[in-house]
């Protein structure tokens, strides 16, 4: 495998950790949600690491369909946050926890 | 087209053209309450079919039917060989006699064509439902003239006859189901007629119930000649038996022959499934007369002779043909000597006779069966409907304890009811009913089944013994009826006198002005056993016949109040023939405890309540228990959810990374 490629993946990973560290560990609503960004950005950068190993453009056509979703989710992701914050006034995530049983 | 192809087709479709016209132009037809145009419709279609029946038995008399060129001529076939040919010395020789016109069902190697059977058995046949048939039509005009339902009457009577000879003609077993199972419809509506009585409409509905439990039989038979021989073809089955003898087990032929019997048995009231048919003298008497004597009950013995070629080659199944003939006969004459009700008399009598033509068919005589089925159904419609006469004369009264001393009051029918019971009972020679029974005494006897032989016997003698009581009982002796009933007794009108005549002319000379068996001879060949005749065996059952005949009269007219003695002094014997053996009290202990009972106790509230639900609720059970624990999964925490789908996720990578 190629260094550069290599690398790349490596800080992919990296970043992909951190991001679901940060889902897992963090309370706030909205460092959830940018945790959530970063991990698909990390997975962004594997395409983009693949598509130029591989030498093809599915991995970058990928990362615009991922960019779009992305988006997308940030919008709504918003959306519902601040729909809950007005609810309860506050952005603790396991304050969030009526939908059960 | 030959004449031999289109005839049946007018006769059979003669009566159906009836009963569509007063079905749709009825009420125009009947234009006021003294109408009879309904009643001259159909009379006229069922007279015209007589008349081409007739004509069609000329044709086929006039056959000689060793010159297969002749015969394939009439029929309007070219003139090649037939392909059937006798192989070797075959007892049945089939010929081709169809009249084939278009195939009515055709699935996958299920193929029934809508033919017509056309041979000397079928034609015997369409002679009686035809001949029998119009007189009882004519009958009826006199008969039902009072009725306010004669356009309904009527337009059932036209669609019975219509199903009756479909029933006879239908060339395949399907065809010949769809006929079986009109002329039971159009009995249930028949013996129904007075459907605002509730003793007529149950005993339409048990009619009904009965026959359908032979039917079930019939089907179950039908299905299995299907199986067995790929068709259901009744020339095609009988040549596959005949012509192919070793292709199918016995066992098989003896299962389908059982099954289709089953089916003869609830159409022609054998035991046990006879309860039907005492039931069904609720109905007009015409109608017994038709349905239920002459014409649907025969039906029975008219299948078994059709597939004789089937039956005599499963020995167990001619056994259980002629044992279950001779219990019934001697059965329903017993039951008969106790009645009092003059049609029940009848009805029983009617079994008993069923039984007869069963125990010939039985014992191989085939053709004797059908002769007896010819010459009964007249002598029985004819006590029937001279029966029928009676109740006319006596305002609806049945019980012959009230009766007595008619016979100057209704000469006519007396003379001719006196020639019936004579036609009945043997005792007078060549009567039509001194050389059928003779004929069925010899084949049993010849059989060398003497046990039924004797008991066949014995029951003729019962025949001539019950018959003549009921002549006694209503015509000798001192009228025991009320004074305003004395007083109203009379004649018959004509329509209904001329019937009793032409019927008791047919009864006494029926016998041997044609012979049935000869006639037959070309279809079911008789076995030789007719041959070695029994010099003595006609004055024997004759003996037995006098010998009942001056019992019943020395006990009813002479010294008639021996009978009341017996009977007040009772006896278990007497008791036991009062309930007719039980049967009634069988069926319903049988179907109030084991149907109902059964039913509420083990169906419902083992089978139903139990098992089936607790199937439903138990899987219910099962899934809320697991569900109670399993719920505490769902924490309402998303990032615990998160967890789970992360791991899942891992753990699906590692198993196509690692394990894979």
């Amino acid at each position: 495998m190629e260094g550069l490629t290599q690398q790349a993946l490596l800080l992919s990973l990296g970043l992909f950790v951190v991001g679901a560290l940060g889902v897992f560990l963090r309370r706030n609503i909205i460092t959830v949600l940018m945790c959530v960004e970063l991990m698909l950005n990390a997975v962004n950068l594997a395409f983009v690491a693949f598509s130029r190993q591989l030498g093809t453009l599915d991995g970058q056509i990928l990362v615009f369909f991922v960019m779009t979703v992305a988006a997308a989710e940030a919008a709504v992701g918003l959306a519902i946050i601040i729909a809950l914050h007005r609810h309860k006034d506050t952005l603790d995530v396991d304050a969030f926890n009526i939908m059960k049983w | 087209m030959g004449l031999l192809n289109v005839l049946p087709w007018m006769v059979l479709l003669l009566p159906l053209a009836g009963f569509t016209v007063l079905c749709l132009f009825g009420d125009w037809i009947k234009r006021d309450k003294e109408d009879n145009g309904a009643g001259i419709v159909a009379c006229a279609t069922v007279l015209i079919a007589f008349g081409f029946a007739v004509w069609i038995v000329l044709l086929l008399a006039g056959q000689v039917w060793a010159d297969p060129a002749r015969y394939r001529a009439a029929l309007g076939l070219p003139a090649a060989a037939s392909p059937y040919q006798p192989h070797g010395p075959a007892l049945f020789q089939p010929a081709e006699r169809t009249t084939f016109t278009f195939y009515w069902i055709e699935v996958a190697g299920l193929r029934v064509p809508f033919a017509l059977l056309l041979d000397q058995l079928s034609a015997v046949m369409m002679l009686v439902i035809t001949g029998v048939g119009s007189l009882i039509h004519i009958y009826s005009l006199g008969y039902m003239a009072h009725d306010e339902d004669r356009t309904r009457y009527f337009s059932y009577l036209n669609l019975f006859t219509f199903f009756m000879l479909l029933l006879v003609l239908g060339g395949s077993l399907p065809l010949m189901f769809v006929g079986w199972e009109g002329v039971g419809l159009c009995s249930y509506f028949l013996i129904g007629f007075w459907f605002k009585k509730k003793s007529a409409s149950d005993a339409g509905k048990k009619a009904f119930i009965v026959n359908r439990i032979g039917d079930a039989g019939l089907i179950l038979g039908t299905i299995l000649a299907f199986w067995t021989f790929g068709s259901v073809d009744l020339i095609e089955v009988t040549e596959a038996v005949t012509s192919r003898p070793t292709e199918v087990g016995v066992g098989v032929l003896t299962a389908i022959c059982l099954l289709l019997f089953v089916g003869a048995c609830g159409k022609s009231a054998q035991i046990p499934l006879h309860v039907w048919l005492p039931d069904a003298m609720e109905g007009p008497t015409p109608v017994s007369a038709l349905i239920h004597a002459a014409t649907m009950v025969t039906a029975g013995v008219y299948m078994v002779a059709r597939l004789a070629p089937l039956f005599s080659r499963s020995e167990t199944a001619m056994n259980v043909v002629a044992t279950i003939g001779a219990a019934t006969a001697l059965m329903a004459a017993t039951v008969a000597l106790v009645q009092t009700d003059i049609k029940r008399v009848l009805a029983y009598s009617t079994v008993s006779q069923l039984g007869y033509m069963f125990l010939a068919c039985g014992v191989g005589a085939f053709g004797v069966g059908v002769f007896h089925l010819f010459t009964h159904a007249f002598f029985k419609a004819l006590l029937f409907l001279g029966s029928g006469s009676v109740i006319h004369a006596m305002s609806g009264e049945q019980d012959m304890r009230k009766m007595g001393g008619l016979w100057k009051k209704i000469p006519w029918t007396f003379w001719t009811f006196a020639v019936g019971t004579a036609a009945i009972s043997g005792g007078v020679p060549f009567l039509s009913g001194w050389v059928s029974k003779d004929e069925i005494l010899a084949s049993a006897l010849h059989s060398g089944k003497t046990g039924l032989f004797f008991i066949a016997l014995f029951t003729a003698m019962l025949t001539a013994f019950y018959m003549t009581r009921l002549l006694c009982m209503t015509f000798f002796g001192h009228f025991r009826g009320g004074h305003d009933a004395e007083h109203h007794v009379h004649e018959s009108p004509w329509s209904m006198l001329l019937p009793l005549v032409i019927l008791a002319v047919a009864s006494a000379v029926g016998g041997v002005v044609i012979n049935i068996p000869h006639f037959l001879e070309p279809v079911m060949r008789l076995e030789e056993h007719a041959e070695p005749h029994y010099g003595w065996l006609p004055y024997l059952a004759t003996t037995m016949a006098l010998v009942g005949i001056l019992a019943a009269f020395y006990l009813y007219v002479m010294f008639s109040d021996v009978p009341a003695r017996i009977r007040a002094r009772g006896g278990v014997l007497l008791r036991v023939l009062e309930e007719k053996y039980g049967f009634d009290l069988a069926f319903n202990w049988f179907a109030s405890r084991v149907v109902v009972d059964g039913s509420r106790e083990v169906l419902w509230k083992a089978v139903d309540a139990g098992l089936i639900d607790g199937t439903v609720n138990g899987t219910a059970g099962v899934v809320d228990g697991v569900s109670r624990v399993t719920r505490f999964v769902q924490t309402g925490l998303v990032r615990a959810y998160a967890l789970l789908i992360f791991g899942g996720a891992v753990a699906v990578l590692g198993y196509l990374v690692w394990l894979r």
